[in-house]
């Protein structure tokens, strides 16, 4: 049979356009709403603590250690808490979640191994934060008790470090105070922030991973092309393209660990804290711990007013630490 | 008995003493290989000094591989196995003894798009001076060779301006003077032209002619009329048609552009050049 190619095609189309413009409306809308459900929640949050904490913003909210009146209770010692452990935080994760997102991308054979270290990376990234508490408490907190009382790590070290009358052992290497290094890290800053290294570690190393990978790879066989050893490409092409996706993750990992409560509960972040850390190893309390524990008591004061008070005061630092570093990422911003 | 019919198929062009030439890069035996698949297969080609030497073929011939194998460029896929000897400066690049950046440095490349590198113009002419730590005066050097790559009377006045500013033919251009920043004395372009509109090629064309006074060039190019416009030899290009399925490139036929597209020796070059196939 042959086909007639000339032969009159109309009437096999069956457009339906209005049917098919109705299906981009429907479409559209449930696009908006998806969004509007989202704003109305924060809304309906932001409006809620407003309500209840406006009118106890007060100086005394930032200056003060907390109280057993609610009307002088600060929150002081948790956000010097907070930003010291988020600090230190983007300190430990920056390096290594980068320097790992690098060799994964550019050094790593293709192999069995490397595909189960990046299965293990995206299964990381789900697990929850209580179970990093725990690690951390185990392995910073306490050192797997290495430094407890009566085994020989402790005979050997007690020859030249002062014992700690809490326990454990304090190095003091340079005779300087405030550079002591305190075994096992116990429940101290260093301890906490190490913990939500951890914690972030697989988002950042994800997030860095995804910009390093957006790099075009023109751009590397032209520096290769050039001359331009591995390493070079890597320090002068890749890395500085890459910056502003890798600092888009380190925000937003930061912004999740500043948030973060139930890893520090279990390495023993203290809730009453009358006292500004003198350093690193010191105890300490941060914000969200300081509201959790607002929460909990019983009086309206504190449950309701104080704790809304201080929610507004950690949204706010929020915004403010993320608008410094949107700041720093846009000066990175490579241009086009 | 059977290699030799195989060898008969596809006779390897040795036969260049014809041409009274310098050479500056020969490769013998060239082979590459991706993984099991045989890209290029024992190539023998003589690369002649000061003047542009054409690779044409059809896509998938492996014009691009021997480019990239001159200067070591395919040691960047994972994978790709090199054969055989890329003989320069009566060195043996394949030597794993010999440094592949150091090769680069002598032996620049420019790519097909554009790709200039996301800094100022001057930064892109002065990278790879910075990288190979030039002694000279940096200002100068990126003066001389933006003027070599006939672009600095479009961009003195805005060398601190992003290289993305620049229209397509100009950053193919200023691709063209980073390579000539590290005083290479080979230039290999792959398709320098393909991505750009017929005025811009035009100027990369000529601004072709005008080094050959001082490079040696390599263009691959899919395009012939270009090829018989700009260059004084040519060498085509394959895939072996016994077995065409494999897609393994050899080279059929290398001489004076004039002879390749009007006297071709081989049937199979004359029937690429008029457009039989391809």
């Amino acid at each position: 049979m042959s086909i007639n190619i000339t032969e009159d095609l109309q009437g096999t189309y069956k457009e339906r356009l209005i049917w098919r413009k109705r299906v981009g409306q429907i479409f559209h809308i449930f696009l908006l709403f998806s969004i509007l459900v989202g704003l109305f929640m924060l809304t309906v949050m932001l409006v809620d603590i407003a309500f209840n904490g406006g009118s106890w913003l007060r100086p005394e909210l930032l200056t003060n250690y907390p109280s057993r009146k609610p009307e002088q209770s600060g929150m002081k010692s948790a956000i010097v808490g907070s930003l010291i452990v988020i600090g230190m935080t983007g300190l430990f994760s920056f390096p290594v979640g980068v320097g790992a997102a690098i060799y994964l991308e550019e050094y790593a054979p293709k192999n069995h191994l490397t595909n189960f270290i990046n299965l293990n990376i995206n299964n990381l990234s789900g697990v929850p934060s209580i179970v990093y508490g725990m690690l951390g408490l185990v392995v910073f907190g306490r050192m797997f008790g290495v430094f407890s009382a009566d085994n020989f790590i402790s005979r050997w070290l007690s020859g030249f470090a002062d014992l700690n009358p809490t326990g454990g052992f304090v190095l003091n290497l340079f005779g300087l105070d405030f550079l002591q290094i305190h075994l096992p890290f116990g429940r101290s800053m260093v301890a906490g922030a190490l913990t939500m290294s951890l914690l972030i570690m697989p988002v950042v190393i994800i997030a860095a991973r995804e910009a390093i990978r957006a790099v075009p790879p023109s751009i590397r066989e032209a520096g290769y092309a050039l001359g331009t050893t591995k390493w070079y490409a890597i320090s002068t092409l890749t890395i500085p393209i890459a910056m502003p996706g890798i600092l888009t993750g380190m925000i937003l990992s930061l912004s999740r660990a500043f948030g973060e409560t139930a890893p520090l509960i279990i390495m023993g972040a203290f809730t009453y804290v009358p006292f500004l850390p003198e350093s690193v190893f010191d105890h300490f309390t941060v914000i969200p711990i300081q509201i959790y524990n607002w929460i909990t008591l019983p009086q309206e004061n504190y449950r309701v007013h104080l704790a809304a008070a201080s929610i507004i005061v950690m949204l706010l630092i929020l915004f403010l630490m993320n608008g410094v570093a949107i700041y720093l990422r846009n000066k990175f911003e490579v241009k086009w | 008995m059977v290699i030799e019919m195989q060898e008969e198929a596809f006779p390897r062009v040795t036969d260049l003493q014809d041409y009274d030439y310098e050479t500056v890069i020969e490769a013998r035996n060239l082979t590459v290989k991706y993984g099991e698949k045989t890209a290029i297969d024992m190539i023998d080609i003589r690369i002649p000094k000061n003047r542009i030497t054409a690779l044409i073929g059809p896509s998938g011939c492996g014009k691009s591989t021997l480019l990239r194998s001159f200067n070591r460029m395919n040691d960047l896929i994972p994978g790709a196995v090199t054969y055989g000897e890329v003989i320069y400066n009566s060195q043996n690049l394949n030597d794993t003894t010999i440094d592949a950046v150091k090769i680069r440095r002598q032996i620049g490349m420019v790519f097909q798009k554009p790709n200039p590198f996301p800094k100022s113009i001057y930064e892109n002419v002065a990278f790879g001076a910075r990288i190979n730590h030039y002694q000279g005066n940096l200002d100068e050097l990126v003066q001389i060779s933006l003027k070599r790559s006939a672009l600095w009377e479009e961009v003195k006045d805005k060398l601190q301006e992003s290289a993305y500013a620049l229209s397509g033919g100009q950053q193919q251009r200023l691709c063209i003077a980073r390579a000539l920043a590290i005083s290479p004395s080979v230039i290999l372009m792959d398709e320098p032209a393909a991505a750009l509109d017929p005025i811009s090629t035009a100027k990369i064309e000529e601004l072709m002619w005008e080094l050959r006074e001082r490079y040696t060039i390599v263009i691959v190019t899919h395009n012939m009329q270009q090829a018989s416009r700009i260059s004084d030899f040519t060498g085509f290009l394959n895939i072996d048609r016994q077995n065409p399925d494999a897609r393994i490139g050899r080279l059929i036929e290398f001489g004076e552009t004039d002879k390749i597209f009007f006297k071709p020796i081989k049937k199979e070059t004359e029937d690429y050049i008029s457009g039989k196939y391809g």
